[in-house]
């Protein structure tokens, strides 16, 4: 039976008005951060556009918009994913994660403490990216080694270069001590 | 980006009804929404796959293996069963784009990635597979990414995936439905060489969809290498990979199979190459011929000529990594 999605009936929580000229919406109904959210939302926006600019969710970045960067990295299912190459629509039912909801300037998950103390950034726009692409390897196969780290983490680009630090942190967490 | 109609599809059969000339599926999206971004890509409707039961990676009664439409790059990548009787595949697989990207890019996916050429990928620029008639500004233009094997003049865009560089060694079979039924296609195959038509990439007809790949029984006894070599370590396409496969008995290669990428309009095997090498022993000189066999039709541009040594010393070195005695 196929789900035909068309334009209905429930606006959508907290969205900007349509525009002229825009296409129907389409409902979803997924959970970001833990909380269940129902929106309506073109079918041509991207699941980063509609983090940022509907849910006003800003922590994930969008630096290239075609993948090519890891800014726009958010778990989905958890799974790190790049969300600039996924149309929201497709996010119907998943649990997405977002730096948001990572941690909390008083509870910082361990990646973000890490980062912190290995000063793993230095502008720190390519760092919501980098913090949510590190938290998911630390349930990935990894091997051991520094190299095995920077290559798992080599579809985040930092244009600063903090890379070295970046892996230390990563490190840090996988070996405590 | 263009207006598009989306739908979810349920099941195989709600794909294939609703799909058709104009009409795209979308799985992982890494290809088909970046490039519908940049308005390479115009489908009139958007086929939402993901929800069809096509992940699945499982043995084939009667031996090999079969892995889903759908199934993950990553997932697959690290399949028990692909690491321990098809490592070439879970090798090529792990060199390829990013672990975000692999954890979205599915099995067919990754077989319709389309070409890296700048020019296909910008509106602006003459492209015959974009648009055909137009010419080809990689001819004579930014071609250090692009084939120097089975090219035309129309068209010198290379396949950019290492997936379907292994796949080609392995001798994967691509299982298609349609409208008129299913089918199965050798990879060797399932793709077209430009011609006069480089928008035609492979044999799928408008409204057909993959629904597996499957992989014959592993050779027994055999080992096999993915060497890949490009402009940085990580996270780039190939300038030229070889895909290797090979059992050797008593210094006498007994059986070989050799697949290149980075280097041709479509994943690169010569069989006359492997017949070269096949039931003799293994020496620099053989080696070296194989590579000579493979490269012997090439035709380079200015700005990718360094590709033919390049693809020999690619080839030889993996050979010899595969057939040094353990």
């Amino acid at each position: 039976m196929k789900t035909l999605l068309s334009a209905a009936a429930a606006p959508a929580v907290d969205a900007p008005p349509a525009r002229p000229g825009a296409p129907p919406g389409i409902e979803i109904a997924c959970t970001v951060n833990g909380k269940r959210v129902a929106l309506t939302v073109d079918p041509r926006a991207t699941l980063l556009d509609t983090l940022r600019e509907t849910l006003e969710l800003t922590g994930t970045k969008k630096g290239c918009d075609h993948g090519q960067c890891g800014a726009c990295t958010v778990h989905v299912n958890g799974r790190r994913v790049n969300s600039c190459l996924s149309f929201a629509v497709m996010h119907d039912g998943d649990a997405i994660t977002t730096i948001e909801g990572l941690g909390t300037p008083d509870h910082l998950h361990p990646v973000q403490a890490a980062f912190v103390a290995q000063d793993g950034y230095q502008c720190g726009y390519c760092t919501p990216g980098q913090i949510m692409s590190a938290a998911a390897l630390l349930n990935e196969p990894c091997g051991p080694a520094n190299a095995d780290v920077a290559e798992l983490m080599s579809g985040n680009i930092c244009r600063c270069g903090a890379y070295q630090n970046i892996v230390a942190a990563v490190q840090s967490v996988r070996q405590p001590g | 980006m263009n207006l598009f109609t989306f739908s979810r599809a349920a099941s195989v059969a709600d794909a294939l009804r609703d799909a058709g000339a104009g009409a795209a599926f979308v799985a992982g999206g890494t290809t088909l929404i970046d490039l519908m971004k940049l308005d390479v890509e115009t489908p009139d409707a958007v086929i939402d796959i993901n929800r069809l039961p096509l992940a699945e990676v499982g043995a084939v009664p009667g031996g090999g293996l079969r892995i889903g439409a759908l199934a993950r790059n990553s997932d697959v990548a690290h399949h028990a069963a692909v690491v321990r009787d098809y490592p070439v595949l879970a090798e090529a697989l792990l060199s390829g784009a990013s672990p975000q990207l692999r954890n979205m890019a599915t099995t067919a996916g990754n077989l319709l990635q389309r070409t890296r050429c700048v020019y296909f990928r910008d509106t602006a620029s003459a492209c015959n597979k974009r648009a055909p008639g137009s010419g080809c500004a990689a001819i004579g233009g930014f071609n250090r990414n692009l084939a120097i094997l089975g090219t035309s003049e129309h068209c010198i865009a290379s396949n950019p995936s290492d997936q379907n560089v292994a796949l080609t060694a392995l001798e994967a079979t691509v299982q298609i439905t349609g409208a008129r039924g299913e089918r199965s296609v050798p990879i060797g195959e399932f793709y077209l060489l430009p011609g006069d038509t480089p928008d035609c990439e492979t044999v799928l007809e408008p409204g057909e969809l993959i629904t597996s790949v499957t992989l014959p029984p592993a050779a027994p006894g055999a080992r096999s290498t993915y060497l890949k070599l490009r402009d940085r370590a990580s996270y780039e396409f190939a300038l030229a990979s070889a895909a290797v496969i090979a059992t050797v008995t008593g210094g006498t290669l007994e059986r070989v199979r050799i697949a290149m990428g980075g280097i041709g309009a479509k994943p690169w095997r010569i069989r006359d190459a492997e017949l070269a090498l096949e039931g003799k022993a293994v020496t620099p000189d053989r080696l070296a011929e194989a590579a000579r066999i493979i490269l012997a039709d090439a035709k380079p541009q200015p700005g990718n000529a360094f590709k033919v040594e390049l693809a020999k010393r690619c080839l030889v070195h993996a050979l010899t990594l595969v057939t040094a005695e353990a």
